[in-house]
């Protein structure tokens, strides 16, 4: 009997836990986002971060999304050549990538690039009483320091994954018209016949929308509220890659269920 | 006790707890005006909870803390953060901001609370490096800095305001003899010469002994005792004087509370 | 200082990711910025539809001339009813015009060709397409062929 009450009381203290830590990420979302903008400040602080989430994640994702179309484009040359119809090679790399590779993995690799610097960056931060002291000055930390943080990831994932898509539509054709000799105008108007643009091409923008906004919450989340010791930033760090992930996973089933799945 | 005509801070029956634990029950505490005020204890009794608390970082469960009758736990955050232009506070790691110069780091806060022209707080600014000797190093990054110049830096931006009160957060810590030395001498100095009321938090009992006017002794979530270094000396308190001498055990136990040792022992045995 | 090459870095990205866009659009999506101003509905009922789904094209002659928009059950003549725009510019489609659905290869996509008829009148919004042809059906190709094959 008491192994049951303990076992009711650990579900809520859990249930507890969690509904508090969803409420702190909340407050802190919140409060980034009302912050009073003071255009002359914020704006060199929006560049810089910027740079740092968006350009140095350019590489690694220009790289991936080079290599994951030229891959689509063999695996579907050989699939589709069996039925004659290889000239959909186009077809099928290009509506993969925009609908669903290019947000989904985009927003992986992000979270692996982009999220876990930041949460560490944040940690430490906080470790090293920088939030305090920043506080002490009489500057909240949520907008000086969380508030561009959070933008510059909200702005630069969806170009992120657009550059992706670009890139791996070139690598796709790269492979099945340069190297496999598809007819380049038939790759190219099949492609266009079966993309369109606002179903397709803005429906894969708003899903890299949503998962710019889910991972950089995690991620900034997380650095705020982590433990300020060195293992406590370490776990928050494996906390943003793996939650962020898992998360982008859902949304995206979810999301794909309500653009393309006639619901 | 002519220490407390005119006092900056007058903390009346603070409560805070952390948790399950109290860290402050029913304590009252008032920092004299222009003076060294030192804040000592045993680690682990919230001595830095406390410049938190002063900060208004933090909320107490109940009590007030008067800064000049402003009820700090009761300000709003525009009035809070018109008080904290008169603080300065220096913290255990310095806490400079690392991706700023030197130079930014201290002109930080004046660019924060001030609208001065760019070569004003330029002069400020080398005028308060200056005073903690750092002058020529305006330009390099913190992480190219020792530990003892990062908290020198930290105090130049502590007192770029010219506030009324600056706190130190165990400013001795960690630091070698030459470091210590430079340290003790300039909060002293800076003390003196700007007249501002500093509040140091530590438990460096040689060091702080050496500049502190005023002394409160922190353990068990209240004041064990106060007084000027002197009369600290003589305080027959056991608990008072095994902080004082440092004497691994007394009424703070060496040994973390556990078991009889034998039966202890014996179970292994079992 | 350093905040130049920071600013020309985020310049670039901007640029890269409006590039892309344009890309996308342009190329992958062959989206027509040129896009036909306005359009008319007209209507045509089918015996079946088969694969025809919202958003397929209607073409003339194999040139585009407007899109389905919306495929219901006319719950009188119990036939399919489909809803298309066809743009406004093309005025010269006649009221005995003729729309069938037809299949782009063997196994593409199913879209509407209209040919047009020799009326002077014209078709314009509301009118309904009278000559229609459904949709191949391949079970319905094989069963007549099998039937076929029986009788003789």
């Amino acid at each position: 009997m008491k192994a049951l009450i303990d076992w009711v009381q650990g579900i809520g203290s859990d249930t507890l836990h969690r509904l508090s830590a969803l409420g702190r990420a909340g407050l802190i979302l919140a409060q980034a986002l009302i912050a009073r903008p003071t255009p002359a400040q914020s704006f060199p602080l929006l560049i810089r971060q910027l740079y740092f989430v968006g350009v140095l994640s350019l590489i690694i994702i220009v790289v991936s999304g080079l290599f994951i179309g030229m891959v689509l484009g063999l695996q579907g040359y050989t699939i589709l050549v069996d039925y004659g119809s290889e000239q959909a090679v186009g077809q099928m790399v290009a509506l993969s990538l925009v609908r669903e590779l290019a947000p989904v993995v985009t927003a992986l690799l992000f979270a692996g690039r982009a999220g876990s610097a930041l949460t560490a960056e944040i940690g430490l931060m906080k470790a090293t009483e920088q939030l305090s002291s920043m506080e002490m000055i009489g500057v909240d930390p949520l907008r000086r320091i969380i508030a561009p943080r959070f933008w510059a990831g909200f702005i630069s994932l969806p170009i992120l994954a657009m550059i992706f898509s670009a890139v791996g539509i070139w690598g796709g054709m790269l492979v099945g018209v340069d190297w496999l000799g598809i007819y380049e105008g038939s790759f190219w108007a099949n492609m266009q016949n079966s993309v369109d643009f606002f179903d397709d091409v803005v429906n894969g923008l708003i899903k890299a929308q949503v998962f710019g906004l889910v991972v950089t919450w995690i991620a900034v989340y997380q650095g705020y509220d982590s433990v300020p010791t060195s293992e406590g930033i370490s776990q928050a760090t494996t906390k943003t890659v793996v939650y962020s992930s898992l998360a982008v996973l859902g949304v995206d089933f979810i999301l794909t269920a309500l653009m393309f799945g006639d619901l | 006790m002519d220490f407390f005509d005119d006092t900056i801070i007058d903390i009346q029956q603070l409560t805070f707890s952390r948790g399950e634990r109290v860290i402050y029950n029913n304590v009252d505490i008032k920092i004299p005006r222009g003076k060294i005020t030192a804040i000592m204890g045993p680690s682990g009794t919230g001595k830095t909870t406390l410049l938190k608390l002063i900060g208004g970082q933090i909320k107490p469960d109940s009590g007030s803390i008067l800064l000049d009758g402003d009820d700090i736990p009761r300000l709003g955050r525009k009035q809070l953060f018109n008080v904290r232009e008169k603080m300065g506070m220096l913290f255990q790691s310095g806490a400079l901001f690392t991706d700023m110069t030197v130079f930014e780091n201290v002109a930080f806060p004046i660019r924060i609370h001030t609208d001065l022209p760019d070569d004003m707080i330029r002069d400020v600014v080398l005028m308060k490096l200056q005073a903690v000797g750092l002058r020529g190093a305006s330009r390099l990054m913190p992480s190219e800095l020792s530990g003892g110049m990062a908290r020198r830096v930290a105090l130049a931006r502590a007192i770029a305001l010219d506030p009324q009160l600056v706190m130190y957060d165990e400013p001795f810590t960690g630091q070698d003899p030459i470091a210590m030395g430079v340290l003790v001498n300039l909060i002293k100095r800076l003390n003196n010469a700007l007249g501002h009321t500093s509040i140091i938090v530590s438990h460096d009992i040689q060091e702080t002994l050496g500049i502190a006017d005023y002394i409160y002794l922190i353990a068990d979530s209240k004041v064990i005792a106060q007084g000027t270094p002197e009369e600290l000396k003589h305080v027959v308190s056991s608990q008072v004087r095994q902080f004082m001498e440092g004497l691994p055990d007394g009424p703070v136990p060496f040994h973390f509370p556990a078991d009889d040792y034998y039966t202890d022992l014996m179970k292994g045995h079992g | 200082m350093r905040i130049r090459g920071v600013e020309l870095g985020v310049g670039i990205f901007m640029l890269a990711g409006a590039i892309a866009l344009a890309v996308l659009a342009l190329n992958v999506s062959g989206l027509n910025l040129s896009k036909q101003e306005g359009s008319y509905k007209v209507y045509a009922l089918f015996e079946n539809i088969g694969g025809l789904t919202p958003r397929s094209k209607v073409t003339m002659s194999g040139v585009t001339i407007g899109q389905v928009t919306s495929i219901t059950l006319d719950s009188d003549q119990l036939m399919a009813r489909v809803e298309m725009e066809i743009y406004k510019d093309i005025d010269y489609l006649s009221v005995d015009s003729s729309a069938s659905i037809l299949t782009a290869g063997l196994l593409g996509e199913k879209y509407i060709g209209v040919t047009t008829g020799a009326d002077d009148e014209m078709l314009s919004e509301g009118d309904y397409i009278e000559d229609t042809q459904s949709a191949l059906v391949l079970e319905e190709l094989v069963g007549k062929f099998l039937f076929n094959q029986a009788t003789e």
